[in-house]
């Protein structure tokens, strides 16, 4: 049975394109420029003493507390391992998740539990989902609580489920959909190796060399502004910046897109919570 | 490479059903794109339907064939709209200007705010040291190609339409759309191929 789990797997990655010539591949912190290796610098200062760890100790504080109407805690919260089970539960989604037939990624999830375990309401939490100067998301600590209880695990994404897989798909056809006034899509700043925005360097999410660069470091806490954010606010925000209208938070968009860029991140080490510049 | 065509070969006929057809996954993200988005500012629903030459890009990752590439090209070529005045270049100090501002057509910006967001993408002035690599340095611009009637009409219908040069340019195309008004688009072409630009010194 695993052998034919096997072989789809690799008719699936197969079939995913477009697969770079080894030629073009980079190695991940292989960039020389002086913008980034000073930017590395002063990364590694800050991860030191990563003022994320602060969110991750709220989020702490928020999962094990009774809460909401139903007055529970989120305990019970099944993130893929078990009720409850909190350790490496982020790097192993997003995933299949039998109870409500769908594929959810991290923060979808553990807003699913706030609905269903402690009774917050769900266009209530979608109200105002992303971090501002005078406000950080419950769901955002906690999402930063769940990521750092994955810190040094390896990446790998639910793929045995056909739902895991068609999701990947649909999130790699999503990816390169060009649309709006600029024409861009995903790709075009994050479909090639070596490109950069002004002096932001862009990782190629295509190829698993570099698709880490996207993985790595959400949620992390951003110098610019002092916030707290999650992929669900990167991505937004992505969306924003391509000239798109807004994408529904925790919505099936999201979740197809957190999907093609987990899995073509698996088998790298996730380092937890990360600073952003 | 022919282990893993032979592996996936080998699973197709396992019964791999998960794997569906280009096209049923094509259909399942514009049915999520089409459910899934709100309008914002100036930023409408929409904006993510695509006209013929973003969905021949999207359907051919941005490598079209050549027969299409080229008829996608004329098309976009045949559509440019060009002063009628007939003068192409503005004032380079505004253009510098246009250029470094990021700002226009997203969610969050005023309607009646545009930039071209070029250093974004391009080197152009040797001053202006923030600049990416999306695109190729423009730096000479002017000194290296000319800076005669043939090559302002060329920066001219680059920055309007990219893509009537380039198929599937991810340059975007600001005259086309409206991103640019004519008279930044002329102040940008000075930018480029003005001898007194920064650019060309």
């Amino acid at each position: 049975m695993k052998f034919g789990l096997a072989l789809c797997a690799a008719a699936v990655l197969a079939a995913a394109a477009p697969l770079p010539q080894a030629a073009a591949q980079s190695k991940p912190g292989a960039e020389t420029d002086p913008v980034t290796a000073d930017f590395e610098k002063f990364r590694a200062v800050l991860e030191a003493d990563n003022p994320a760890e602060l969110f991750e100790a709220r989020g702490e504080a928020l999962w094990k507390t009774r809460r909401g109407p139903k007055n529970a805690s989120l305990e019970q919260c099944d993130l893929g391992l078990g009720p409850g089970v909190v350790k490496g539960a982020y790097v192993q989604l997003p995933r299949y998740f039998a109870d409500v037939g769908k594929v959810m990624d991290a923060e979808r999830r553990i807003v699913h539990c706030m609905v269903t375990l402690q009774g917050f309401g769900a266009e209530e939490l979608a109200k105002r989902p992303f971090s501002t100067a005078v406000y950080t998301p419950d769901a955002v600590s906690i999402v930063t609580y769940v990521a750092g209880q994955s810190r040094g695990m390896k990446i790998a994404p639910g793929q045995t489920h056909p739902s895991e897989r068609d999701t990947y798909e649909v999130g790699r056809r999503i990816y390169y959909y060009r649309a709006g006034p600029y024409d861009f899509s995903c790709a075009t700043c994050h479909g090639e190796d070596g490109l950069r925005i002004r002096t932001q360097n862009l990782p190629n999410f295509t190829t698993p060399a570099q698709a880490i660069r996207s993985y790595e470091g959400w949620p992390g806490y951003r110098m610019t502004g002092g916030l707290m954010h999650t992929l669900q606010w990167r991505m937004a925000d992505c969306f924003r910046q391509q000239r798109f209208p807004q994408p529904g938070y925790v919505s099936d968009t999201i979740t197809a897109l957190l999907t093609y860029m987990a899995v073509n991140s698996a088998g790298q080490t996730y380092r937890g919570p990360g600073i952003k510049r | 490479m022919k282990r893993i065509l032979i592996l996936a070969a080998a699973a197709g006929v396992a019964g791999c059903a998960a794997v569906k057809d280009d096209q049923t996954y094509r259909d399942e993200a514009q049915r999520l794109l089409k459910r899934d988005f709100q309008a914002r500012g100036a930023a409408a629903l929409d904006r993510l339907e695509q006209d013929e030459l973003q969905r021949a890009c999207t359907q051919y990752s941005n490598k079209p064939p050549p027969e299409v590439a080229k008829r996608l090209e004329a098309a976009q070529l045949a559509s440019i709209k060009f002063p009628a005045d007939g003068k192409l270049v503005g004032d380079w100090k505004q253009g510098e200007r246009i250029a470094q501002s990021g700002r226009g057509l997203t969610w969050s910006d005023k309607p009646d705010v545009r930039g071209g967001s070029c250093y974004n993408c391009h080197q152009i002035a040797p001053q202006t040291t923030s600049f990416g690599t999306v695109g190729p340095s423009l730096y000479q611009f002017g000194k290296l190609r000319g800076y005669g009637p043939d090559m302002q009409k060329y920066a001219y219908g680059r920055i309007y339409n990219s893509k009537a040069f380039s198929a599937c340019s991810a340059m975007p195309r600001f005259g086309h759309f409206g991103a640019l008004t004519e008279q930044q688009i002329k102040d940008l072409v000075a930018l480029l191929v003005d001898p007194n630009s920064p650019v060309n010194k």
